[in-house]
């Protein structure tokens, strides 16, 4: 079925008769060509796009829960493109431009809004980074915009400009960043991948991996074993477990990032901003809601809560530069669990085991990734070499010194 | 979370820094001829488990103390702490 707003007048004068599920709820088969283990966003975009771009057939994905309820359901859906370094920022405008027209392929509305993201600075030598990471946004071919404290004051006059303890000397502006509804992303693919034939079969949990003479034959699953040619795993947030069953270790930790959600506002807060001299993001939702992050809590997790401590220290960052915000009632707050991988960027590469791919260490950038990350994982899985934007993310890169490390912090995993 | 420090007693964890997995007292041996490969592995590849975690956490703002803290990563709960020095030492380091 097409969505348009013809339908949605139609349905509204039949008594809404007329919509049918937006996916089948499959059983699986015995075996498929392509197995993606996770039903998150960026597994339903791989599969999305084996069956869309590469013309692949019997894909199917297992998800152990229900599909969109991990970390697509539980970020702060902010997209963006401004990266520094070669490796990343071809990666991430590919991804933006993909969002850029996400919602007329899917035929699914997923609120894509370029309300541009602006990282405020500083100081001296912070307005000298930020001017160098602008330059290599453009080079890349993505926008960039230094922005003076006046020209942000006009637009964002509840900043704090006069006595604040980190003074807002300026900012880098991408216009062409912003927010997402994140649920409507994993719906989206879904329905589009359904539709393209893909089984999603929720409610099924990998136990294992079927791995004879050095190849993955296929999975077995809380509903029985299913094989495969080739097995893709993106559960990020749980490569550690997963991949710990095919008795692989990783360059990452597994820690929890937690998030925030102020009670509903009037519209205050046209874009994203985030605070460059302590660690604080901040959008308002379409509901209202401002919408704001930090930190990770710094020690290893797979608990989807956190602690009081970075409650506090994220809140504080908040009310240095966006003092107002100390009025607003905090309405949920909740954790997410990220693969933090040695030196902050991803992994999109084979394993040393055949048939056996993997996608993760999305640390918590994960979400602005979701269209690349699919569509590279769909190119290697179905052509073995990696799509162009994604051929540093590999597994190798910490043992050949060919870190991409955005922040220069080493293989801290909870400094990244 | 608070931490029992086997010298100055339950600490708030925000006086600590968390510095990860305490496999990382085991430094491989710089002259052994697989020393590139064994460094590889103690530098960037981790066993992250989900349940009991053995785990360094250095109390930066204390007694700059480091400790072991064993701690289940699926609950937070946390079920013995010891002196880094004392465990390093029973596994003949720093001798």
């Amino acid at each position: 079925m097409r969505y348009s707003g013809f339908k949605v007048i139609k349905e509204a004068l039949t008594g809404h008769k007329g919509w049918t599920p937006a996916w089948r709820d499959p059983e699986p088969q015995a075996q498929y060509d392509y197995i993606i283990i996770g039903g998150g966003g960026h597994g339903l975009a791989a599969a999305y796009y084996l069956a869309k771009e590469f013309n692949q057939k019997r894909i199917a994905v297992l998800e152990k829960g229900w599909i969109g309820g991990g970390n697509v359901g539980r970020n702060t859906t902010i997209i963006r493109s401004n990266y520094l370094l070669d490796g990343n920022e071809p990666f991430y405008e590919f991804s933006l431009k993909l969002w850029e027209g996400l919602e007329q392929d899917l035929n699914y509305n997923a609120m894509v809004s370029q309300r541009g993201i602006l990282n405020l600075i500083h100081s001296d030598a912070q307005r000298d980074a930020f001017i160098r990471r602008g330059n290599a946004m453009i080079l890349n071919g993505a926008d960039a915009e230094m922005l003076s404290t006046e020209q942000i004051k006009e637009r964002y006059p509840f900043l704090n400009t006069l006595d604040a303890r980190f003074p807002i000397k300026g900012g880098l502006a991408q216009h062409r960043g912003g927010t997402v509804r994140h649920d409507a992303v994993a719906w989206g693919y879904a329905r589009g991948a359904d539709t393209r034939g893909v089984d999603i079969i929720q409610n099924c949990e990998v136990t294992g991996f079927r791995i004879e003479n050095g190849k993955c034959l296929g999975v077995e699953t809380s509903r029985g074993f299913i094989g495969a040619n080739k097995v893709g795993c993106a559960v990020a947030g749980s490569s550690g477990r997963l991949m710990a069953k095919a008795d692989m270790r990783l360059p990452i930790e597994s820690h929890v990032l937690q998030a925030f959600v102020s009670e509903g506002l009037k519209p205050v807060l046209p874009g994203v901003i985030t605070f460059g001299a302590g660690h604080f993001y901040v959008s308002q939702s379409d509901k209202g809601g401002l919408v704001f992050g930090g930190d990770l809590d710094g020690y290893n997790s797979y608990a989807q809560r956190g602690n009081l401590p970075t409650v506090e220290d994220v809140c504080e960052g908040g009310m240095a530069i966006f003092p107002a915000l100390g009025r607003a009632r905090l309405l949920r707050m909740w954790g997410g669990i990220m693969d933090m991988s040695m030196d902050g960027s991803p992994i999109i590469d084979r394993t040393h085991i055949d048939g056996l791919y993997f996608n993760g260490g999305w640390c918590y950038g994960g979400f602005k990734a979701t269209p690349a990350s699919g569509f590279c994982f769909a190119h290697l899985l179905a052509r073995d070499t990696p799509h162009p934007t994604a051929t540093a993310y590999r597994f190798d890169r910490f043992e050949k010194g060919l870190m991409i490390d955005e922040k220069g912090m080493g293989n801290q995993p909870n400094l990244h | 979370m608070i931490i029992h420090h086997p010298l100055l007693g339950p600490r708030d964890a925000a006086e600590f820094t968390y510095m990860g997995d305490a496999k990382l007292i085991d430094r491989p041996d710089w002259q052994s001829e697989t020393a590139a490969q064994e460094f590889y592995e103690y530098g960037y590849l981790r066993d992250n488990p989900a349940g009991w975690h053995k785990e360094l956490w250095f109390h930066e703002a204390g007694d700059r103390s480091w400790l072991v803290v064993t701690r289940n990563t699926l609950t937070h709960e946390i079920s013995n702490v010891e002196l880094a020095r004392d465990v390093a030492r029973a596994r003949g380091r720093s001798k």
